[in-house]
């Protein structure tokens, strides 16, 4: 089956990206199809290669990106609300991506199912 | 359809208004919602009641981060991320109540 | 676009505006939803409703009063705006209150509308 997700709080101050990243995580090992994910509102701060959390914490951002990487996963971040928040092409973190709204709207079209993950 | 919730029953609303709304389904209970699963706090008796028109599940990571594991109401089911996403696939939609 | 590809997006708001930006930003993404041709409805429940309060004036708040977007979904042929009515008397407010037209359905309605969905978006 092919999944849209939906994450829409920042990395370290809400589980909302953690249970996002679990969720996917688990699709993919039962051999479902992350196609997209897709960050509005504050979800955009995981997107910043700036991150450096301690060295004993998980690090959310490079786990995101490891994701596109090995799985193909397509990270798009919302450009209107990422640009609110300081998210630029300069500070994005690999395997990322900045696009419209109209790119959650087609994850939810295309996927056979769109999970929310948020506040 | 799945219902999914991520709040405290005892802070907010969002379990409460699913429950009201709601005609029925399946609901999972996840990050802090998993207190809604357990026994002995002041929402207990809502759950008990809605275990009759919903099937209730919930996430067992969450639920062991918070110490909780031994409290689980009986008739609630506890999942994996895999189970998670198990249900998901099963209904053919699903909801977050944020 | 294919009849198979048209979905029933609902929008489920059930968060005030100003207090945190999930309301605005909803909008956002239901304007956007509006130019994909897809069957478009927004959902009021709790607290939402007090998106759809008039009057508003957020001067003094030097935010954006993103109120009126609702009355102009209509000119994107997006009309169906449901209210919960259980939602809307428990905030001492009637349909005179709100600044659109709106269906007024019951818990039962709103929940068996919810059914009905291909994909539900809540902010």
């Amino acid at each position: 089956m092919k999944f849209g997700i939906v994450v829409n709080e920042g990395p370290y101050q809400h589980q909302a990206s953690d249970s996002a990243y679990l969720f996917c995580k688990a699709a993919i090992e039962k051999g479902h199809e992350v196609w997209r994910v897709f960050f509005y509102h504050d979800g955009v701060n995981n997107a910043t290669k700036l991150t450096e959390p301690p060295q004993d914490d998980r690090n959310i951002v490079n786990r995101w990106s490891r994701l596109a990487e090995e799985h193909g996963v397509d990270l798009v971040v919302c450009v209107a609300a990422a640009l609110r928040r300081g998210i630029r092409d300069e500070n994005l973190a690999s395997g990322f991506r900045i696009s419209g709204l109209g790119q959650l709207v087609e994850a939810g079209i295309q996927a056979d199912r769109l999970v929310t993950f948020g506040d | 359809m799945l219902h999914i919730i991520n709040k405290s029953p005892l802070s907010g609303n969002s379990l409460g208004s699913c429950l009201n709304v709601a005609t029925g389904g399946e609901i999972l209970l996840i990050e802090d919602a998993v207190y809604a699963a357990t026994s002995g706090n002041a929402f207990e008796k809502k759950i008990r009641e809605a275990m009759g028109r919903f099937k209730i599940y919930a996430l067992l990571p969450d639920i062991e981060a918070r110490g909780l594991a031994d409290r689980v109401i009986e008739g609630v089911s506890a999942v994996g991320y895999d189970g998670f996403v198990d249900l998901v696939v099963a209904n053919r939609n699903c909801q977050s109540w944020l | 676009m294919s009849e198979e590809s048209i979905k029933k997006f609902m929008f489920v708001n059930r968060k005030a505006p100003y207090g945190t930006i999930y309301a605005l930003e909803a909008l956002e993404v239901v304007l956007i939803t509006a130019a994909f041709d897809q069957e478009v409805s927004l959902a009021f429940l709790d607290d939402g409703i007090y998106q759809l309060k008039k009057g508003q004036q957020t001067k003094g708040i030097e935010t954006k009063n993103f109120s009126p977007t609702y009355r102009a979904l209509e000119g994107y042929d997006i009309e169906k705006l449901y209210v919960e009515k259980e939602s809307l008397e428990a905030r001492g407010l009637s349909e005179e209150d709100l600044l659109v037209d709106v269906t007024v359905l019951s818990r039962a309605e709103m929940g068996n509308l919810m059914e009905e969905q291909d994909v539900l978006l809540s902010f």
